[in-house]
């Protein structure tokens, strides 16, 4: 099996891109509609990558996350973890869906993760945070086919130089 | 085109492991959460994690403290002159406030000696900024610049000019995390400066409401009164305000009133905040030289009372005659401050 050659550190960039993002300070009126960047993106590369970001990566970026936003260590690790294992188990089918059936997909991905956190808040007794986690789904199954493009171009062009690709 | 590249062998992934795996970093998360809740056991594991993210931290809040350096290297001279101006005057406004403070500390220094407590009155403070980063949205937590390489440590009461403005949840090694008092996780020992009622103003989610949902029908409070940190419970060094009583409403049959109140501290417009460190040496210091101190004071009450010059706030530190026959752990909490509302800028270091 030949070793894959393209380089995976612009992907960490956009990681670490991504989990800034969701820290940056917004208007009050807008934090409801914070799209969960980490997540997306995480999303888009364990589908396309799944043999250089999986679990591991997952958890990484979750830990990371709950660290920066203050929460339970742990709590955004262990929703990631799930989304992952689910895009890692779909990956095949979801890779070849059109567009729709996959931001219907990522919509899916997303409200479970949501779900996940909502879960965990409870049982760890956080104060309920109200509808924001959901209106946070919505705007980032809305923002997918934008930032999938975005994403394709740049694995397009990591791609273009790895001859194992092609 | 969203699917240019062909799928290939390369790109295909199939993994037995791939459940079990899932299941066991489930079960370690989980492990995580509980120990984290436990609050002292993760500790050091998230400040170590926060302090390699400590540079998205800097990244996020580039952009604002950047601004912030723009306007102020392009505002014009006027702007800075009359900003100076007013400084100037604001600081005579202060120093004639402090002239007096001298004077009314070094009485009420002499009064505690007469009634045998210890007055605490010097507390050490750093100024810290408060960086740009949104924490979970939905809890009111922020993030300051100074972490255990500055002496921080959990725990510690953060106040701004106005009032006390919450306490250190994380610290590491750069920044630190701290816990509004309007956070709903919040509770903060309070009295009420007019009667000394003590009770426990507690966080809504609000920033612009507390809430006090201990106090008995028949409780003295009136809206307006003066809330301020009672010192109890050792977070918050006694004496700092805390709030205003807003409203105060009891409804029959409740055995509580219900009684919300503002905010001294503008916890929504604050950039920098003042962490406190209750001065341990101070009630050492005073067992040494107590008679010297208080001596000192009544020199300084009376160059206070000349209005020569303004006194020096760092020279007047609290003082007790017979702090030396106690043992100073047990004068710790003290007796309520009278002068608090003009106890936080006494002083400031670095």
């Amino acid at each position: 099996m030949p070793r894959r050659k393209a380089p995976s550190w612009p992907v960490w960039l956009i990681f670490v891109a991504a989990t800034a993002l969701m820290t940056v300070p917004l208007p009050d009126a807008m934090t409801p509609f914070r799209p969960p960047w980490a997540t997306m993106v995480l999303i888009y590369w364990i589908m396309m990558w799944p043999r250089v970001f999986g679990l591991g990566t997952a958890w990484l970026v979750g830990l990371i996350l709950d660290v920066l936003q203050g929460e339970l260590l742990g709590q955004h690790a262990m929703a990631l973890t799930v989304v992952a294992y689910l895009t890692l188990r779909f990956h095949l089918q979801i890779r070849i869906f059109p567009l729709w059936q996959l931001t219907a997909t990522v919509f899916a991905l997303l409200a479970i993760e949501a779900f996940i956190l909502f879960w965990i808040d409870g049982v760890a007794g956080n104060p309920p945070v109200g509808l924001a986690r959901w209106t946070q789904v919505l705007t980032g199954a809305a923002l997918w086919p934008p930032v999938m493009a975005i994403m394709d171009r740049v694995r397009e062009r990591i791609e273009y130089r790895d001859p194992t690709f092609t | 085109m969203a699917f240019s590249t062909p799928d290939s062998d390369q790109r295909a992934f199939r993994e037995s492991s791939l459940g079990p795996r899932t299941v066991v970093i489930c079960i370690l998360s989980i492990g995580l959460m509980a120990l984290d809740k436990q609050n002292d056991h993760m500790q050091t594991a998230r400040s170590v994690l926060a302090t390699i993210a400590y540079p998205i931290r800097v990244l996020i809040d580039a952009p604002s403290s950047f601004g912030l350096w723009l306007s102020e290297g392009v505002s014009t001279r006027g702007t800075l002159l009359s900003e100076n101006r007013e400084f100037n005057e604001r600081i005579l406004v202060q120093d004639a406030r402090l002239q007096r403070m001298a004077a009314l500390q070094a009485e009420n220094a002499r009064l505690r000696a007469l009634l045998d407590s210890t007055a605490k009155v010097g507390d050490r403070v750093l100024v810290a900024e408060i960086m740009s980063v949104d924490m979970n949205p939905f809890r009111h937590k922020i993030v300051v610049n100074k972490g255990s390489s500055d002496d921080v440590y959990v725990g510690q009461a953060l106040i701004d000019a106005q009032g006390v403005i919450g306490q250190v949840t994380h610290e590491q090694l750069y920044s630190a995390e701290a816990l509004l008092i309007t956070d709903v996780d919040h509770a903060l020992p309070v009295e009420l400066l007019r009667n000394q009622l003590r009770t426990i103003a507690v966080g809504t989610g609000d920033l612009e409401k507390l809430s006090l949902p201990f106090l008995p029908r028949n409780a003295d409070v009136i809206e307006g009164d003066l809330l301020v940190t009672s010192g109890l419970g050792g977070t918050f060094p006694p004496g700092y305000p805390v709030g205003v009583i807003k409203e105060v409403t009891g409804e029959s049959g409740q055995p509580f009133l219900s009684i919300s109140a503002t905010p001294a501290a503008a916890l929504n417009r604050i950039r920098e905040v003042l962490l406190i460190w209750p001065d341990p040496t101070g009630t050492v210091a005073i067992a040494g030289e107590a008679e010297a101190e208080v001596e000192e004071l009544e020199a300084e009450r009376d160059s206070a009372a000349n209005t020569a010059e303004p006194a020096d706030p760092l020279a007047t530190p609290d003082a007790d005659a017979d702090a030396d026959t106690e043992d100073p752990a047990a004068d710790g909490a003290g007796a309520p401050e009278i002068e608090a509302s003009e106890a936080p800028d006494a002083e400031a270091q670095d």
